[in-house]
């Protein structure tokens, strides 16, 4: 089935009685060549570029749960490519650009918005190194602007720009930036890597990973065993919990991450807007709604829903950027399970077991990526070696000190970021 | 969340900072090598379930503590000193 303008005029006038269901739901296979561990946002994408890309479709994606029912379904759904660090800057340049061909590539319409996204300028210093983190942002063949207050004002008329405690002196603007339908996301890549034939394996938790002499063998799931020749785990928040599995101990800590939305509104932010003096950042959705967020909870958490204080907080934020937001009630929060890595960027790698392959870490910024850590995560899967994009995301940077990619620039320790 | 201070007593959670599990305190000797430092700075259980875990009473009595604590439903199960763990 493919989607068209035309088939939708079509199923309008003839009752909708024509769509199917997206995506197969086939009985586990005995054995397949690899074996995705998770079927979220990063593995389903992973499955379509096996797929699509290295023509590898005996792939099965096993998930405990409903596809697209973790990180995927519960983010503030902003994309973006303004990094800075070599290693992240080429990673996030390349996965913008698949955004960017992603509709057309999954025939099915993820809503990407390239709304640009504006980082609020409060300081001197804060604009040399947003200056600076433009020029990196070009560097990279991206695109960063420098706007000064009026020009912020301009495009951001509903803002406080005289507030007493942080005055807006301008902002960094990234008009390729933007959002996109987060869930959409998740089903466009399953529609199509089970149209290319690859099985999307609902309610079918893996319970041990068969390790023989090094060698992975495959996995015990709640729906019998399933051996492979190569296992992926792309586990997001409960990455801990699947590589010990297989006797590894990660450098992850999990942690929760709150957002929220407001009740629809008519439009009114016709952009995404950080704001990190409060660690806050807002945009609306095609909806109406606000969707915004802040920061972390700061402790370790695998409850899907955070505290007040953060609430608070958020909320504090909101009022002091856009006044009038405190006019509108808030609808719904939720809460993400962030793979916090040391350094705060991700891991994409082999193990010391052969065969199996570890995606994590992706701390806040695992939605904007989704599609090139499937890309490359697809490329490692199939050739063995990483993609020229993620060489450096080793899992053992660490210990080594190599290749440690410190965007924040607090420290490479857990606590930091 | 109210965390139980052996000290001050059950206290919001905003007077604390969170330090992270509490393997951190057993720390190798200098020169246990490269494996088991990796080991101590960045490799985390990370359960989902209980975990011991170190906080500071930053705006009570600045004590460090070794809480135990859900990582699931975020029940606390206890306090006590970090000072009389490490001892």
């Amino acid at each position: 089935m493919r989607f068209s303008g035309l088939r939708v005029l079509k199923e309008g006038l003839t009752g909708n009685k024509g769509w199917g269901p997206h995506w197969r739901s086939p009985e586990p296979k005995a054995e397949y060549d690899i074996v995705l561990i998770g079927g979220g946002g990063h593995g389903l994408a992973t499955a379509h570029y096996l797929a699509s890309v290295h023509g590898l479709t005996n792939v099965a994606v096993l998930e405990k749960g409903y596809l697209g029912g973790g990180n995927v379904g519960r983010n503030t759904t902003i994309v973006r490519a303004n990094y800075m660090l070599p290693g992240n800057s080429e990673f996030y340049s390349h996965s913008l650009k698949l955004w960017e061909g992603l509709e057309e590539d999954l025939n099915y319409n993820v809503m990407h918005s390239q709304r640009g996204i504006v980082n609020l300028v409060h300081s001197d210093g804060q604009r040399d190194a947003f200056v600076r983190r433009g020029n990196m942002m070009v560097g990279q063949g991206d695109d960063a602007e420098m706007l000064d207050a009026a020009g912020v004002r301009k495009m951001l008329p509903m803002i406080d720009f005289d507030q007493t405690r942080f005055p807006i002196f301008g902002g960094l603007y990234h008009r390729r930036g933007g959002t996109a339908r987060h869930d959409a996301v998740a089903w466009g890549y399953a529609r199509s890597a089970s149209t290319r034939g690859v099985d999307l394996i609902q309610q079918c938790e893996v319970t041990s990973i068969d390790v023989v002499g090094g060698v992975v063998k495959g996995v015990q799931t709640t729906r019998g065993p399933i051996r492979a020749k190569k296992v992926g785990m792309v586990a997001a928040g409960r990455s801990s919990q699947v590589a010990a599995m297989a006797g590894l101990r990660l450098p992850i800590e999990s942690h929760v991450l709150q957002a929220f939305v407001t009740e629809g509104l008519k439009p009114c932010l016709d952009h995404v807007v950080t704001y990190g003096m409060g660690h806050f950042y807002i945009s609306q959705s095609d909806k109406g709604g606000l969707v915004f967020g802040g920061d972390l909870d700061m402790y370790a958490s695998y409850a899907a829903r955070g505290n007040l204080p953060l609430v608070e907080h958020v909320a504090e934020a909101a009022m002091t950027l856009m006044p009038q937001i405190g006019k509108a009630k808030m609808l719904r929060s939720w809460g993400g399970i962030m793979d916090m890595s040391p350094d705060g960027s991700f891991i994409m790698d082999k193990t010391d077991i052969d065969g199996l392959f570890v995606n994590t870490g992706w701390c806040y910024g695992g939605f904007k990526a989704t599609p090139a850590s499937g890309h490359t995560f697809a490329h490692l899967l199939a050739t063995g070696n990483p993609h020229p994009t993620t060489v450096q995301h080793r899992l053992d940077r660490f210990r080594t000190g190599r290749g440690i990619m410190d965007e924040e620039s607090t420290g490479s320790q857990h606590n930091l970021h | 969340m109210r965390l139980p201070c052996p000290i001050c007593g059950a206290r919001d959670v905003r007077e604390f900072y969170y330090q992270g599990a509490a393997e951190m305190l057993r720390r190798p000797a200098e020169d246990a090598g490269e494996a088991a430092w990796d080991n101590y700075l960045h490799l985390r259980d990370n359960p989902a379930g209980d975990l011991e875990e170190l906080w500071s009473h930053d705006a009570g009595c600045g004590a460090w503590l070794v809480v135990t604590r859900h990582t699931g439903s975020h029940d606390v199960k206890g306090a006590v000193l970090a000072l009389e763990v490490k001892r």
